[in-house]
């Protein structure tokens, strides 16, 4: 018999804002975070937008030394892991050892890994590298540093890592973290994901695959989800950290619930490490894989938090996913992206979409997907265009996809309502 | 936990293939010496285990490009444990077969060569593989494109203990449902980008003598060297009889401020509580052997503490292939996996165990009854990761 667990800390660094007030501000309004790129050259890109947090290391409680040594996904993990501790008022509740962190990300201190390597090269004008180092630039080259820092910064002692699979580590960090205290190995994880992409190589690396928006005169409009004029995904940053807690943490404790997590699955398209198939098979062989896990039927679901990165493919198989998956629930259920207006942060995103359901729960506000005002004929679900829907929100899927072929699914719930 | 082994596939500094590898290091062999996949003299640590005559044919060319090294070893690695595991796919869905790797930091060399085509040429140089090819994800990624498994799978990372939380993690999912797990890792650090990323620790060794480069346990110990290769492993639900189960797993990570062998110790003795097993129970101990005296002496003090000094025979086959990342650690598993099928303790080569650390090191290979086997992987940050293989 599994365990129950429930999130009770929510915690979040993202575009428009450091906060989950200010998160939750900019999805409810609307409002898109997403701009010319700033924290490089955008001139030599085909994508100059971006998605970027307003973020001053010391403004947001670290040390000049955290500021100025910790790569700034480290940062944002760990000011967000801070926000969610306190939220739970978990801290030193827990006996060390019964307690692990669990963070995602896709592509670690990728800004600090350039940084260094350009120092180090003398900007690629030397494959012997200098052997010169800063003392920190092997925590760079292992995200799995990001898990040992907040592990430290807790005193937690137990199961701790890094789960790091493209743009599905978000939700397959938390899914982890879930599946350790169902199993009973832990009782209580700090788990989420973090990414700060946001540096020449990813930039080109996107560019080469032609996979990001080139709306470059117009970019708070340039992430278009569902929307017949969308040109790829926009480029983001950021991270959110939860507390997770078994149900016997959560009685002794007392603590208040965002929601519960009631299944979790994901699957593999085996198929390509960028391409999608159209017909969504794998991805919804993990929708419905998560529901079972709820013991939840598609029509009990009040909500959907897409993928919908924006790109052509993606929208197209993620629609035809959530067909194959929830029936005629496809039809009814609001879907939005947030994607369109926080970006694509890669890894951190899934745990960002986790942070926007379990504060619909809370509030009971469906976030909308921004700048869909020219419908794709294609795409004939309700992608809950522009404005935010009040409404009873008690039942959530949340759904990724990314490189490498993962597609996954969480399904969580208002444990008030459903139990 | 019970996970059964059904298949391994090993790409070594020692052999190409299991039994190549399991020979060597029964003969005694080293796979050490002077680097040469890169130029290394202008690097204060001249010594690697390098993969010697690693052959990309067995890989279809259109990979090449598309792939850093330790993605094609791992493939080579993911095929040789399909092949042995001789689970007939046409009996299971591919939804019910995932892939659970571990990584340590990507594909360095795949990214320096992109580094370098960015910042000297810019970004239109910049390969269309970029995107995935270096990135933590990839392994599990490509073998599960190459082999048709679209199972529950994932990414492990914990610096060098990921090696042995991906398997355990892999077993879990067994028992949630999956029929088969392909696991383990591979991982390969040969270009200077990688050896600069090692060389930062300060606990690269910079002996330039094979023989002396790697000596954990030993007075004489400086630093690890760095190695490339793994192995990945087959896990089924059902035993075929072959080869040893997963019967246990604990993870820590360091508190600061305890003795630094306490979060070994618990994580052992998790272990232990998990597979139902008593410290007399275990025949060898596969250590994590870092080869510096500080972290040796806290491993050798854990060993003490759990087993008592001088007591389970302790072995680091590792000398002989240098450290690989996450990759070490899956090896040792399948070395201990062997170890057991042959009731043969492999040997620590080179090493003379230095007696004040009270450790019963195995530095020629023998004969044992054992019916258990512990493997040992810690990792920078703090993370300490103990697996139980056995009947």
């Amino acid at each position: 018999m599994s365990r129950r667990v429930f999130i009770t800390g929510v915690g979040v660094v993202a575009p428009g804002g450091v906060g989950r007030d200010a998160f939750w501000d900019l999805l409810t309004q609307g409002r898109t975070a997403t701009r010319r790129l700033s924290l490089c050259d955008p001139e030599p890109f085909r994508s100059q937008v971006a998605a970027e947090v307003d973020f001053r290391a010391e403004a947001a409680g670290l040390t000049e030394q955290q500021s100025v040594e910790l790569d700034r996904a480290a940062q944002f993990a760990l000011v967000a892991a801070r926000e969610a501790v306190e939220d739970a008022g978990w801290r030193d509740t827990c006996p060390p050892g019964r307690a692990g962190v669990v963070v995602g990300s896709a592509v670690g201190a990728t800004t600090k890994l350039e940084e260094v390597y350009r120092q180090l090269s003398a900007d690629g004008s030397l494959w012997d590298v200098i052997p010169d180092s800063p003392a920190q630039l092997y925590s760079y080259f292992v995200p799995s540093s990001f898990a040992a820092g907040i592990a430290r910064e807790f005193g937690v002692t137990g199961q701790s890592g890094v789960v790091s699979t493209g743009c599905t580590s978000g939700i397959d960090a938390v899914g982890n973290a879930w599946e350790l205290i169902q199993d009973g190995i832990l009782d209580s994880v700090v788990c989420g994901a973090t990414d700060a992409p946001i540096s020449p190589i990813t930039v080109a690396c996107f560019d080469a695959i032609k996979a990001t928006s080139t709306y470059n005169d117009t970019p708070e409009t340039a992430s278009r989800p569902f929307d017949a004029t969308r040109g790829g995904f926009v480029l983001g940053e950021g991270s959110a950290m939860f507390v997770l807690e078994s149900e016997e943490s959560v009685l002794r404790r007392g603590a208040r619930v965002y929601g519960e997590i009631k299944g979790y699955a994901s699957r593999c398209n085996a198929y390509h490490m960028t391409g999608l198939k159209a017909d969504g098979r794998e991805l919804a062989q993990a929708v419905t894989a998560a529901l079972t896990q709820a013991r939840m039927d598609p029509g009990e679901l009040d909500y959907v938090n897409a993928h919908g990165s924006g790109t052509k493919q993606n929208d197209r198989h993620e629609t035809a996913a959530l067909k194959a998956s929830l029936g005629t629930a496809a039809r009814h259920v609001p879907i939005s992206s947030i994607k369109s207006m926080v970006g694509h942060s890669l890894g951190a995103i899934g745990s960002l979409e986790i942070a926007a359901c379990a504060l619909a729960l809370r509030y009971d506000v469906i976030p909308p997907t921004a700048n869909l005002t020219r419908p794709d004929p294609e795409l004939d679900l309700d992608y809950v265009p522009v404005h935010a829907r009040k409404q009873q929100t008690d039942g959530i899927l949340t759904t990724g996809s990314g490189f490498g072929g993962f597609q996954s699914a969480m399904v969580l719930a208002d444990p008030e309502k459903r139990s | 936990m019970t996970a059964h082994i059904t298949g391994i596939g090993v790409v070594s500094p020692l052999g190409l293939s299991r039994e190549e590898h399991w020979k060597a290091l029964l003969d005694g062999c080293s796979g050490l010496g002077p680097t040469r996949s890169f130029d290394s003299t202008r690097y204060d640590n001249p010594i690697s285990g390098e993969v010697p005559h690693f052959s990309q044919e067995e890989l279809p060319s259109r990979l090449l490009p598309a792939t850093d090294r330790m993605t094609q070893m791992s493939l080579v690695a993911a095929a040789g444990a399909f092949d042995d595991s001789g689970i007939d796919r046409d009996q299971i869905d591919p939804l019910d077969i995932g892939v659970m790797t571990a990584s340590t930091a990507g594909g360095y060399a795949f990214g320096q060569k992109e580094l370098q085509n960015l910042w000297s040429k810019g970004p239109k140089y910049v390969s269309t593989h970029q995107s995935y090819a270096w990135f933590y994800a990839v392994n599990t990624g490509q073998i599960s494109i190459r082999h048709g498994c679209q199972g529950h799978s994932g990414v492990i990372v914990a610096d060098d203990a990921g090696g042995l939380d991906a398997i355990a993690t892999a077993a879990r999912r067994l028992a949630r449902g999956n029929r088969v797990m392909l696991t383990g890792s591979v991982d390969s650090t040969m270009c200077p980008w990688g050896r600069v990323a090692h060389t930062s620790t300060g606990h690269l060794s910079k002996s330039a003598d094979p023989r002396t480069a790697y000596l954990p346990f030993d007075e004489r110990a400086g630093g690890w060297v760095n190695g490339e290769g793994g192995a990945h492993l087959v896990l089924r639900s059902e035993s075929d009889g072959r080869y040893a189960s997963v019967l246990g797993h604990g993870a820590t990570v360091d508190d600061p401020r305890a003795d630094p062998g306490a979060g070994l110790v618990q994580a052992i003795r998790l272990a232990l509580d998990a597979a139902r097993l008593r410290a007399r129970d275990i025949g060898v101990v596969f250590a994590d052997a870092a080869g510096t005296r500080q972290a040796d002496g806290a491993e050798a003090a854990a060993l003490a503490e759990v087993f008592g000094r001088n007591s389970v025979p302790v072995t680091a086959p590792k000398a002989a292939t240098g450290r690989m990342g996450c990759g070490t650690a899956s090896l040792d598993v399948a070395t201990a996996v062997l170890a057991l099928r042959d009731q043969m303790i492999p040997p620590t080569v080179n090493v003379e165990a230095d007696a004040s650390l009270g450790i019963n090191l195995c530095t020629a290979a023998a004969p044992h009854r054992i019916t258990h086997a512990l493997v040992l992987a810690r990792g920078i940050g703090g993370f300490n990761s103990a697996l139980i293989v056995g009947a």
